[in-house]
């Protein structure tokens, strides 16, 4: 029982001005351990409101999700989550944001620090131990809030679109260090995103979420992720399969947006 | 000396600084266009021609300048000024400065004066028409009296004699006084009026003392002083026999006699209660005194006398010399000239003290012997260890100790015991060694500020911390210190300075109550004002609520709490000068509320320049610390 269950997870926000808003709707799925989901969807369909309540950050309205059995309650570290920007502490130098979890739990500094040397260098910024975080590039920063979160050894981890704000070739670099990471590590990882491509090319679970109630609108089960490491990923967005997965996806995401836009005029 | 040096170097760099811009302009880059912050970079060339400029300003309008160049000046004008002043009432007498001569000016007055009694008396229907004949013809005869002192044939011979006596008189000094060996000194008058004059001083603020007895001598020190001195002493006496002088001729005697001798007779008969009457009676009396005060003579007997005033004017302006030229270039906004026999400072050089003055003045305020008010302005005093041991540690350490404090014996001492000695130790009645601490009006007026911002800190950021992550106390705290807040500092001080004394508690009580309500403030926004994801993250990483307090919010609200600071410490700084003013025995503050009754220039400029500087040094260190302590400021 080391999966991620949600059961019948709704979530709804009251307005100040006595609007409801049903972000969640019986939100029902299970995530086995070891497996990595991405979450697509139109903006406002509820990803991050998910997202967030796996984290613990906010409680579903009903229904419960379970992490190993235990229901989530409240943010914890066995779940670890890296951000869209980064969110390090940028008072911190990079290796100390990377300790941090370490040294909250107040571990042996001398054994942390080799922790520390190390995932550094898995995620490649070996040497830039002592570099104020501000001084970095996005995607140092990203790779930084990676090592961040995975020096404490979570279950479960969460990615609430961590390449958004990178640029293309960045990102693509950063796609294949967590594919790497997923594989070598065996994590679990909910990872949400914008881009249809990153969604295949990352998701060995692929949700389509639609708005108004935000619902789970179509699940696929992806080969592209297990591929993803021994082949050049760029190869694998030209496979044919791959180009029709995302043309359909495309034109379902659009479908949904045409839909909403409709309703509001 | 030290000025003229400072003069010359001052042009030697604006020159030189100009010239230098120049050159630089010259061989800019072409690319560099209008607009181009590029442009703005450098320019410590103009930073020294812009202080240059304020420093020769200053030198200038403080009349250091003509004090350097010519220290003798300001007492020899100070004599220019007696001759003024003693010729001041007899030229008013001629239209020289004036449109028209004095006596043409009164007779107008008071006939037009006259006129309108008449006028009112006539038309008045209170009056008797028996009273009105009566005040009508002393009217007349009083306005009368004016013809009988204006017409030349009437003038008395000896009158005549002695104007023209007194005219002869002046153009004798003026003669005399273009004579080199004016006014013949002797040898022994002369040594006694250079010894009086050494004894009385120098030009400018003393050297020696904080307070200044003498701001321009009075004595003529040089020759050409001395001559003005004894002409204006000379003029002063003709002046005087010339106003005592009055051109009462045996006609108009006699007339004013019967003019009296019908009022006296005419104020017996009316009665109190025709007060009008009697009023308008008074009124012409009064008429007739001004009349009878006036030195008011025929038109052309004065002639000899102006032309001799005139002459001399003339002859005084060209002995003068170069002092005229001094006065006009190197006094500006102001002169001495118009201060007449005072000799004072009447101008920009009064309240702009000069520069060599000001740092004579300083020198002396930073020796320790003299300070201010017996206070010095930084200086150390040696302290015991054991008044700061006392100080830390609680009486009560004493009081606990089981046993009774000694009682007095028959032998008349006091035997100490174990409780005794130690209440000498907690209370620091014994000696140890002794540590230099600092001390002193600016040590005092810093300290003030400084335990004030630290106390504002030490209670506001928690505080304001607190309030920013917690509803109960945002909405508990929140109307106590929007309350208090906004009330201007200043308008505390009265009831804190009441309550808590004039001394240091009640200062730096004013001040802390200034810094926290600011910390408060910034501590809140800071806290308030972390990322949402930043709090989510280190809970992700497990740490705790006050592991996330300690490690993320406060590091996170720093930049907000240090600008806080900075904020606090100007605004500190801007109550503690007033308070000072309001009362106190120390400080910069109270330093210059003293200076300014003693009217001590000097020190009211030092104060106001200490006060700058130290101000500037604050605001300094805090942006140095802010830099080293968060350097991610704005990059996050």
């Amino acid at each position: 029982m080391s999966d991620l269950i949600s059961n019948d997870l709704n979530m709804i926000f009251k307005s100040p001005n006595g609007g409801v808003v049903h972000a969640l709707k019986d939100i029902k799925f299970t995530l086995k351990k070891g497996q990595l989901l991405t979450v697509l969807g139109p903006s406002g369909c509820g990803k991050t409101t998910l997202l967030n309540i796996i984290a613990g950050f906010i409680r579903p309205t009903s229904g419960q999700i379970t992490l190993n059995g235990n229901e989530i309650n409240g943010p914890g570290v066995e779940r670890g989550m890296v951000f869209q920007q980064g969110a390090l502490f940028e008072w911190l130098t990079v290796a100390e944001n990377v300790n941090f979890g370490l040294r909250m739990k107040k571990e042996d500094p001398i054994i942390t620090a080799q922790k520390v040397e190390e995932w550094l260098n898995i995620v490649g910024l070996q040497g830039l131990n002592n570099t104020p975080t501000y001084q970095l590039s996005g995607g140092m920063q990203q790779r930084v809030a990676l090592a961040r979160c995975l020096i404490n050894n979570p279950d479960l981890i969460l990615m609430d679109e961590p390449l958004g704000a990178l640029d293309a070739l960045t990102r693509e670099k950063m796609q294949y260090l967590i594919l790497k990471i997923w594989k070598e590590t065996g994590k679990t990882i909910v990872l949400i995103t914008h881009s249809v491509e990153e969604a295949l090319l990352l998701g060995e679970k692929l949700y389509v979420m639609a708005p108004r109630p935000g619902r789970i609108h179509k699940e696929y089960n992806l080969p592209f992720a297990s591929m993803g490491l021994k082949e050049d990923l760029r190869n694998i967005k030209n496979l044919k399969d791959f180009t029709s997965k995302r043309e359909e996806i495309l034109t379902m995401i659009w479908n949904m947006e045409e839909e909403i836009m409709g309703k509001d005029n | 000396m030290f000025t003229r040096i400072l003069t010359f170097l001052i042009f030697v760099a604006i020159i030189g600084c100009i010239m230098y811009g120049r050159k630089v302009i010259r061989t800019e880059k072409v690319n560099a266009v209008f607009g181009n912050p590029e442009r703005a970079k450098g320019g410590t060339h103009w930073i020294i021609v812009g202080s240059s400029f304020i420093l020769l300003i200053w030198l200038y309008y403080s009349w250091d300048i003509a004090k350097s160049l010519y220290p003798k000046s300001a007492n020899e004008l100070c004599q220019v000024g007696k001759v003024n002043d003693s010729l001041l009432a007899l030229k008013y007498m001629f239209p020289i400065e004036e449109r028209e001569s004095k006596t043409a000016s009164i007779i107008k007055i008071e006939n037009k004066n006259l006129d309108k009694f008449a006028i009112e008396v006539k038309k008045s229907n209170i009056i008797s028409d028996q009273n009105r004949q009566i005040l009508l013809r002393l009217i007349e005869k009083t306005k009368k009296t004016i013809s009988l002192l204006t017409n030349e044939s009437l003038l008395d011979n000896q009158t005549k004699i002695k104007i023209l006596e007194l005219a002869s008189r002046i153009d004798q000094l003026s003669m005399e006084f273009q004579k080199n060996d004016y006014p013949y000194e002797t040898e022994e008058q002369k040594n006694k009026r250079l010894k009086e004059a050494e004894e009385e001083g120098e030009w400018g603020a003393s050297g020696t003392a904080i307070e200044n007895t003498v701001e321009i001598p009075t004595i003529p020190k040089t020759d050409k002083g001395l001559k003005f001195h004894s002409a204006a002493e000379e003029l002063k006496i003709i002046s005087d026999e010339f106003f005592k002088l009055k051109n009462h001729n045996f006609q108009y005697k006699s007339t004013i006699q019967e003019i009296n001798d019908e009022i006296k007779k005419f104020e017996n008969e009316i009665n109190n209660d025709q007060e009008i009457t009697s009023t308008y009676v008074k009124d012409i009396l009064q008429i007739g005194g001004r009349i009878d005060y006036a030195s008011i003579f025929p038109p052309n007997s004065l002639k000899e006398f102006e032309q001799s005033i005139i002459n001399f004017e003339k002859v005084q302006k060209n002995e003068q010399g170069s002092l005229r030229l001094i006065d006009i270039f190197l006094f500006p906004a102001g002169t001495i000239v118009s201060s007449g026999p005072n000799c004072s400072e009447q101008g920009s050089g009064r309240w702009l003290p000069k520069l060599s003055d000001t740092l004579n003045k300083f020198v002396l305020l930073l020796k320790p012997s003299v300070g201010y008010k017996s206070v010095p302005l930084l200086w150390y005093e040696m302290m015991d260890v054991s008044k700061i041991i006392g100080f830390i540690l609680p009486d009560w350490i004493a009081d606990i100790i089981p046993g009774k404090y000694p009682v007095h014996n028959e032998n008349g001492t006091v035997e100490p015991n174990f409780k005794s000695k130690t209440l000498d130790i907690v209370s620091g009645e014994f000696s140890l060694f002794k540590i230099p601490v600092p001390m002193g009006h600016i040590w005092d007026s810093f300290l003030r500020v400084f335990l004030g911002l630290v106390l504002g800190i030490i209670f506001g950021v928690p505080l304001g911390l607190f309030m920013g992550l917690n509803r109960f106390a945002k909405g508990f705290f929140d109307p106590l210190i929007e309350l208090y807040r906004p009330v201007p500092p200043l308008a505390w001080a009265p009831l804190i300075i009441s309550v808590l004394g004039i001394d240091n508690v009640g200062k730096i009580f004013l001040l802390f109550m200034v810094s926290f309500s600011i910390m408060i403030i910034s501590a809140r926004a800071g806290a308030s004002g972390t990322q949402l994801s930043k709090i989510h993250a280190s809970h992700s990483l497990g740490a705790s609520n006050w592991q996330i307090l300690r490690y993320v919010i406060f590091p996170n609200s720093l930049p907000e709490i240090l600008t806080g600071v900075r904020v606090s410490i100007g605004m500190c700084w801007g109550t503690l000068v007033a308070a000072e003013f309001l009362a106190g025995t120390t400080g910069i503050g109270f330093v210059e509320n003293v200076a300014k009754k003693y009217f001590q220039y000097e020190v009211i400029w030092i104060t106001i320049f200490l006060m700058g500087v130290l101000g500037l040094i604050f605001d300094v260190t805090l942006r140095r610390i802010i830099d080293k302590t968060i350097p991610w400021r704005g990059k996050g």
